[in-house]
């Protein structure tokens, strides 16, 4: 069998040439220690950023009419979260798609948010001795359809008008059970009971913030403070942090698609970055099969400075 | 106590018993993967004292310096590990190494980069080296998604910012449905157990590969005046250096064995 052709990309003549005093533990050490020293000391002078989150304590105490504005979208389900598709809901049409496929319909519904029950009505049940508020919102809940559409709307109308003068101050209207409702649920996140009981866990030990992260994600008060800090999306915020810090340096790229189109346009923007990204991260890992990309570097020729020494010493042995 | 067992009896295995296998004990698994693991690995290939003469650039020093980078955010990450995820918010101490967790993180993503750069321009995979790139770049791929989990396990504006915004292109790409950016406790054991562990695993193979495989040679540039020179210069026009002609480079042509990956 005849050997296989040498191609310079793939193969490599190995070396048989002379060999130098190398001590792989000391440079592990010495590097280990500089390393340490570096980290001690960036830590000391830059320290971490460490912001106060967003809770839907904070977020009703600093702008409660904005909270209650978000609140009355979740209760007629036209929120981002209600109207958002799987994973968290069926919503008809909603879905990322790359070409005709959207991976997220393929995948479904597996964290199942209702923003009426789940944001709303379940909380509010859990107040105690509220015989006044349960009775409203059974009141809600035994409406027909029309009819809750009808106050949703009203209320909706009104709220856009209301003011916070040290309580909640929204003009009249024909909107039902839905105003008492609302102006619990306000009271409830000011005094923080309603962050506990969004927890999805009906266990005392919660770790799963989904609900109150997607809740508070659907008003304004995150997103206007990190507008401020620099962190939206159009201002590469994917790759930054709170503060003067480095961030995820190494999202750049996947970071950069967002800002140029068509991804800052299409509303399948995410599907078509991480399409784009997973494809560039397969290349990368197959470089050196692919013909043409694996010669860059011999064509490029900056091994002729890693390897200075060498074709300097060969050169020499040569004349 | 220390029990001292009689020696085996002596087994007459023959002349043709393996090298590296007890003499007088039936193969064992463990002697069949001491065997292989030493003729893969032999002691000087695995801790060497040399090196070939070329590797003589301050790029090879960025391999050592992410390892160590690495070592100091397992570290780091173990000591905030000892008091649970909420003591950096509370404790100065805890704040100084969590600062720590995020420096060495920064610059194991720099050392990094520049080592895979550095590769790159080398061509590192060549010579039945492909193996080593791939693993470098899984290991790369793999610290990205342990990084990303860190920064939302943090419990501040950062990490739920993060993951809210983040949530979208996870869910685009159907993975939401079984891995939730916005369920904190799914994250955090992400960070500290699952994808440490397969960075680990990946850098841990891609550094015994190295050590099995070597360094890559430099290529046989024309311009050195190497054989690869005289050769290229017989070939006359049309064969670019580095390119020579295939018969002109049979002397060079690795042995099937080397070059079958």
């Amino acid at each position: 069998m005849s050997p296989r052709r040498f191609k310079p990309d793939r193969d490599v003549t190995e070396w048989t040439g002379p060999v130098a005093r190398y001590d792989l533990a000391k440079e592990v050490t010495i590097s280990f220690v500089v390393v340490l020293l570096l980290v001690i000391a960036f830590a000391a002078i830059f320290s971490s950023p460490d912001d106060h989150p967003v809770t839907l304590k904070s977020w009703a105490t600093a702008m409660p009419v904005d909270f209650v504005q978000t609140a009355v979208t979740e209760l007629d389900g036209t929120s981002p979260t209600a109207t958002y598709g799987p994973p968290y809901n069926e919503t008809p049409g909603a879905g990322q798609k790359i070409g005709p496929v959207s991976l997220a319909r393929l995948a479904g519904v597996h964290i199942p948010i209702n923003t009426t029950e789940d944001f709303v009505i379940k909380p509010l049940l859990t107040l105690p001795n509220a015989p006044a508020l349960d009775s409203q919102v059974s009141r809600y809940e035994s409406a027909g359809v029309a009819q809750r559409t009808s106050w949703d709307a009203a209320y909706e109308k009104a709220i856009a008008a209301a003011s916070f003068p040290g309580y909640l101050k929204v003009p009249s209207g024909r909107y039902g059970p839905v105003g008492v409702m609302m102006t619990n649920l306000l009271a409830m996140a000011r005094s923080g009971a309603l962050d506990g009981a969004l927890l999805s866990s009906p266990q005392l030990y919660g770790t799963d913030y989904t609900k109150p992260l997607l809740f508070i994600a659907d008003g304004s008060y995150m997103s206007d403070l990190a507008a401020n800090l620099h962190l939206q999306g159009d201002q590469w915020g994917m790759m930054n942090e709170t503060g003067n810090f480095p961030g995820q340096a190494w999202l750049w790229l996947y970071t950069m698609w967002y800002q140029v189109p068509p991804f800052n346009t299409s509303s399948s923007g995410d599907a078509l970055v991480w399409a784009v990204m997973m494809l560039l991260t397969l290349v990368l890992i197959l470089v050196p099969f692919i013909p043409g990309l694996r010669s860059i570097p011999r064509w490029v020729r900056i091994y002729r400075l890693i390897w200075r020494r060498h074709y300097r010493s060969v050169t020499t042995e040569a004349t | 106590m220390t029990t001292t067992l009689p020696a085996p009896a002596p087994r007459d295995d023959g002349p043709a018993a393996r090298p590296g296998v007890t003499k007088g004990i039936r193969p064992t698994w463990t002697g069949r993967l001491r065997v292989r693991a030493v003729k893969a690995l032999p002691p000087d290939k695995l801790l060497p004292d040399t090196q070939p003469a070329y590797v003589a650039s301050w790029i090879y020093v960025f391999g050592a310096l992410t390892l160590a980078a690495f070592a100091v955010v397992v570290l780091s990450g173990a000591v905030i590990a000892l008091k649970g995820p909420a003591w950096w918010h509370v404790s100065s101490i805890g704040l100084f190494f969590n600062s720590m967790h995020l420096w060495s993180t920064e610059l194991f993503f720099f050392f990094m980069v520049v080592h895979l750069w550095g590769k790159f321009f080398m061509a590192a995979w060549r010579g039945r080296r492909r193996a080593t790139w791939v693993t470098g770049v899984l290991a790369f791929a793999a610290s990205i998604a342990t990084a990303f989990t860190g920064y939302l396990s943090q419990q501040n504006f950062d990490s739920e910012w993060i993951s809210t915004q983040a949530k979208d292109g996870i869910n685009a790409t159907g993975a939401g449905a079984f891995w939730n950016v916005l369920n904190f406790g799914q994250m955090l054991m992400w960070h500290i157990v699952l994808l440490p562990a397969v960075v680990g695993l990946f850098i841990g193979v891609h550094v015994l590969l190295v050590r099995r495989r070597g360094v890559v040679p430099p290529f046989a540039d024309d311009r050195a005046g190497g054989p690869a020179a005289a050769a290229a210069s017989v070939a006359g026009p049309g064969v670019g250096q580095g390119a020579p002609a295939a018969g002109l480079f049979e002397e060079h042509t690795p042995s099937s064995r080397e070059t079958a990956q």
